[in-house]
């Protein structure tokens, strides 16, 4: 039989806001254990929580680049469990009235474009971290994390692969980075990913029993984990077993997903309204406040970048981050030809900075020097030889393009005079050659190239030099 | 000295006749004599509250007194205040120490008065006689076989015992004005949000508001003057200007009209405590007050309607003591999962455990639409009768509890019972009204009567107003319990 | 609708308390009084009529994001039952 995966991902995204969402306390990722959990984060008996104004502002900002409908009017609700990192016995979520509902985020998968429609987005608090090492018998509480904020955004199940499910968190990653909501640090836990996963035979329209693999902090991690749990339960039904819907773990190590125990006595959240919260309300005029100060956005980017004649993949690997497009538009800004300068972007220079480990922002070469030696490639005075070297000479910080190609003499020679006079002496200094390659030894053709090469040092476009000689060995 | 009011302390302290420390002192030694008997401390510092009273006596030298400074106050335990083991009578926090101050400790300590102690109560202001207190129940002055009222028991207590001038207490469901009424003593729940429940141990948070107890109008609407006050800590809490609740005492009160529920008169309350509060009505009559009566049909609903809601947030409110950060954690255990249930099963008593348990099973799957959403509908229903019955007159007025103090032990078996003592007091919380209990008579057995006045949003002042008048014109406040002198 | 022993049981699984046979049907009888005075509000009619979470009818108000709150762990875990390293100790949890 055939199986179609359907997969809806979970996203938990900490809002990069600098005190928690309902407390005073930082939120700085790495600090000495339990220094940033202040009263109302470790639940003391009597505090209460208190709104951050910039973590409603920033879901808000999700909402609108996604262009979903935001609530005029949210509710925060208590979800209900126990568990030694969730200090009230509670945690504060939105349940019935999420603050951001509906929208979409267009994927790319294989050069085809892809909607994935969105649920929901809603505002919540971030559990602390049970340590489990370094303790015999125990486990240790770290209440740092405890009241980070998060944003909760819920696709629909609209995902059919490991790779569009990674495709999606990717997007939704960039995304979430472009409109400066989350520093999107994967490895801190800034962005996490929940993937509920199921199966059904090809053309069913009934969803399959799903599972939810929790915890997927890396993209790698994300598409191992769905490839291993779809096999599995293809596997099951193969066999004649049933699904059993259930909270599931990766295992990195082992490359598996295996059942989480201690979740599953805890599906009784008894949500109620959080008494201790007002409805939350978001006037017309603060949402038209937040719009009138959003970059533009990934999706304009893109078609701006593709009426410069780049193609749509090309588009899309520039608008990765915000970052990146930004400096591709600077780099294209009075460009002759944006779609060359394309290909400098993903090639010499990404390759450059992945080499170095470092970051766009952090490139050695400016937009305005990329554009330059482009112009140079394309008005004939470099060739691609060269080019590389006046890359080279400007990551070393010898200046601009055009000076270094004045100091270094790298001008490609174009004249085709000069060029027929030094074809025509070479020609006449190798008989032996050209007897060679008139009796049909090709290689001996190219070993003239050689030599013209080497008498313009480099400097002469080889193919005009082949061209030359073939007209003139023709004769 | 003990039998002073607040008001009265206030000028001798201005007139410097007397000090912060001499007075505290003498509070403080009182106590030591009549703890014992009335069970209505919980946590005594003497050194803390000398220390407090010769900062007071200080800032008087200086001349940065205010109305309240120097004036010795008892505090219910369920108030933070820093340095001071806060317990909520439970068992669960008997170790706590708090790290921090309350909104309204804060602003006492501000005013500079002085904490003479923390005061008994039912664990968690959960009950009406002050009998579920992991410190064991507080006594009645006025008969010491007989329940104070809860939750804010021992603060009635302190304060009809004269063991303090004034105490602050909560209200959930009537935790101020039962016990009030019980004891002889007047109490106030303002409006929910005016004053703020930072530090103040939540039992039901859409319901519970902190108020003064004392022996007179006056004396409330100076303590209120202290507490009520925007607090950012609170999101519940409002943002209006301060108020000076009493600025309108002393204005006539001819013409004010006061609405009579049937509900409140039809059945229910004890023959004398009707006759008592026929009788107040009678006094404001002459007072120039006119009386309508209003109607509220959904009154009837309000103890059930409480009994799902106060409860569910209570479940949700007190999932916190888990033994994990503070308070009591049990001693043996098997796992993670039986440290909390043997931590919970051993810290808190009976009717916190029937309450959380009543609250888990109205929020669980399959019962919340039936269960807490109807309640919060009929909370409604509830509220809008106010609003009908507030469009015919400026206070409402009946009596506070069904009955006089009964007996300890009386209802100890029987939750209903106990929890239909609460059955005109219930329904103002459910609304987020004002109101008040003072007394107005004795019964048979000599016990104290309360005339409950209910008010519109933000009418404190107007309330206090009505009260401070009758209390000219009567003396039911000045009643002392036999056997104080 | 009466509860029954199992409900008192998932109950008070639920709210993390132990309760032995004997409590439980103690719990139960005094659960079912209780009820049977709830009862009394189910039967109202209440169509058309919003829930009230709130006394009054206002919205929240927001904090600026600011930190304000400052270290004070040492102070905190003076009160905590079991802390090493600064960290809050519990049985260990298997995930």
């Amino acid at each position: 039989m055939k199986w179609e995966t359907v997969i809806g991902i979970e996203t938990h995204a900490q809002l990069s806001t600098k005190s928690k969402i309902f407390s005073g306390a930082a939120t700085a990722f790495g600090a000495a254990p339990n220094t940033q959990a202040c009263a109302v984060d470790i639940a003391l008996p009597g505090v209460l929580p208190v709104a951050n104004r910039e973590a409603v502002a920033k879901a808000v900002r999700f909402g609108l680049a996604v262009g979903a409908s935001i609530n005029r009017r949210s509710i925060f609700a208590r979800k209900n469990y126990f568990y030694p990192d969730l200090p009230k016995g509670y945690q504060i979520s939105q349940y019935e009235t999420p603050i951001v509902q509906g929208g979409a985020l267009a994927i790319f998968v294989d050069g085809a474009e892809k909607i994935v429609r969105l649920t929901r987005a809603h505002l919540e608090e971030d559990a602390g971290k049970s340590l489990h090492e370094g303790f015999h018998d125990f486990t240790g509480i770290d209440l740092n994390r405890a009241g980070t904020p998060l944003l909760e955004i819920v696709s629909e199940p609209d995902l059919r692969s490991a790779q569009e499910a990674v495709a999606y968190a990717r997007g939704l990653h960039a995304l979430v980075r472009w409109i400066d909501i989350c520093d999107g640090n994967m490895q801190e836990g800034s962005f996490r990913c929940d993937a509920n996963v199921s199966v059904r035979p090809a053309g069913s329209d009934t969803l399959g029993t799903r599972s939810e693999i929790k915890n997927l902090n890396s993209f790698r991690f994300l598409e191992r984990a769905i490839e291993f749990e779809v096999r599995r339960q293809i596997e099951i039904i193969e066999d004649g077993g049933t699904i059993v819907q259930e909270t599931r773990l990766y295992d990195a190590g082992r490359d598996e997903t295996r059942s989480m125990r201690t979740k599953e006595d805890a599906h009784d959240y008894r949500y109620f309204p959080d008494p201790d919260l007002l409805p939350l309300s978001v006037e017309q005029a603060w949402v038209e406040e937040i719009r009138s100060a959003m970059p533009e956005l990934p999706q304009a980017k893109r078609s701006a970048f593709v009426a410069l004649g780049l193609s749509p993949y090309q588009a899309g690997v520039l608008t990765a981050s915000r970052e990146l497009a930004e400096y591709s538009a600077a780099a294209f800004a009075g460009a002759a030809a944006p779609a060359e300068l394309a290909n400098w972007i993903t090639g010499a220079l990404s390759a450059r900075l992945n080499d170095e480990g470092l970051d766009i922002t952090a490139s050695r070469i400016t937009p305005a020097q990329l554009r330059a030696l482009a112009a140079r490639i394309s008005d004939g005075t470099l060739s691609g030889k060269m080019a590389r070297e006046v890359f080279d000479a400007v990551w070393a910080g010898e200046g601009d393009p055009d000076a270094i190609i004045a100091k270094r003499g790298l001008k490609q020679i174009s004249d085709s005079s000069e060029l027929e006079k030094i074809c025509d002496e070479v020609i006449a200094g190798n008989a032996r050659q050209v007897e060679d390659y008139r009796s049909g030894k090709d290689k001996a053709f190219n070993s003239l190239v050689g030599q013209v090469m080497k008498a313009t040092r480099g400097k002469a476009n080889p193919q005009q030099v082949s061209e030359i000689l073939k007209r003139r060995l023709a004769g | 000295m003990h039998n002073a009011t607040i008001s009265s302390l206030a000028a001798e302290l201005a007139s410097r006749r007397l000090s912060s420390v001499e007075l505290t002192r003498h509070f403080l030694h009182r106590i030591k004599q009549l703890n014992e008997r009335y069970n209505c401390f919980v946590t005594l510092d003497e050194a803390r509250s000398l220390q407090q009273a010769q900062a007071a006596d200080g800032l008087r030298a200086e001349g940065r007194a205010g109305p309240l400074t120097g004036i010795p106050l008892a505090q219910k335990d369920i108030f933070c205040a820093r340095g001071w083991r806060t317990t909520c009578a439970s068992k669960m926090l008997s170790n706590f120490v708090s790290p921090y101050d309350a909104h309204v400790v804060e602003q006492f300590n501000a005013a500079g008065a002085v904490i003479l102690g923390k005061t008994n109560m039912d664990e968690f202001a959960m009950g009406s006689s002050n009998e579920n207190s992991c410190f064991g129940p507080v006594r009645n002055p006025w008969k010491e076989d007989a329940v104070p009222g809860g939750s804010s028991g021992g603060s009635a207590v302190a304060v009809a015992a004269r063991l303090a001038p004034g105490a602050t207490a909560t209200d959930t469901g009537g935790s101020i004005r039962q016990p009030a009424a019980l004891t002889g003593i007047c109490g106030l729940k303002p409006t929910y949000g005016v004053v703020s429940r930072y530090g103040m141990i939540a039992f039901a948070s859409s319901l519970d508001q902190g108020g003064p107890m004392a022996r007179t109008a006056g004396d409330l609407a100076l303590m209120l003057n202290v507490m009520a006050g925007f607090d950012a800590r609170d999101s519940t809490s409002l943002e209006r200007e301060r108020e000076d609740y009493t600025r309108g005492l002393g204005q006539s009160i001819r013409g004010m009209k006061v609405g009579l529920p049937r509900e409140f008169f039809a059945e229910g309350a004890s023959a004398a405590v009707t006759k008592a509060v026929d009788a107040a009505i009678t006094e404001l009559r002459k007072l120039g007050c006119e009386t309508v009566e209003v109607s509220l049909p959904n009154m009837k609903l309000s103890v059930p309607v409480y009994y799902v809601l106060a409860p569910a947030e209570a479940s949700s409110n007190l999932a916190r003591y888990d033994g994990v950060r503070y308070g009591y954690r049990a001693p043996d255990y098997a796992d993670l999962t039986d440290m909390y249930k043997k931590t919970r099963a051993q810290g808190f008593g009976a009717e916190v455990k029937r309450r959380i348990l009543i609250g888990t099973y109205v929020l669980s799957h399959g019962y919340y639409d039936a269960y807490y959403i109807q309640a919060q509908k009929v909370r409604r229903l509830i509220a809008r009768d106010f609003a009908e019955a507030f469009k015919a007159c400026d206070v409402i007025m009946g009596p506070t509890s069904p009955t006089t103090a009964f007996r300890i032990g009386e209802k100890a078996g029987d939750p209903v019972q106990m929890y239909l003592s609460d059955i005109y007091t219930i329904a103002v919380n459910l609304a987020g009204l004002p109101g008040m209990s003072i007394p107005c008579g004795l019964d048979g057995d000599g016990l104290p009567v309360g005339l409950q006045i209910i008010g519109n949003y933000f009418a404190e002042a107007r309330m206090l107003n009505v009260a401070h008048q009758y209390q000219q014109a009567t003396d039911w406040h000045m009643r002392m319990p036999p056997g104080i002198q | 609708m009466a509860l029954t022993l199992d409900d008192v049981k998932r109950v008070a699984h639920l709210a993390r308390i132990a309760v032995d046979e004997a409590e439980a049907q103690a719990v139960l009888d005094q659960l079912n009084g209780v009820f049977l005075l709830i009862a009394e509000m189910r039967a109202v009619d209440t169509r058309g009529v919003e829930p009230m979470s709130h006394a009054l009818d206002v919205t929240q108000r927001l904090r600026a994001d600011a930190v304000t709150e400052p270290d004070q762990h040492d102070l905190f875990q003076a009160v905590a039952p079991h802390v090493e390293d600064a960290l809050y100790l519990v049985p260990k949890v298997i995930e």
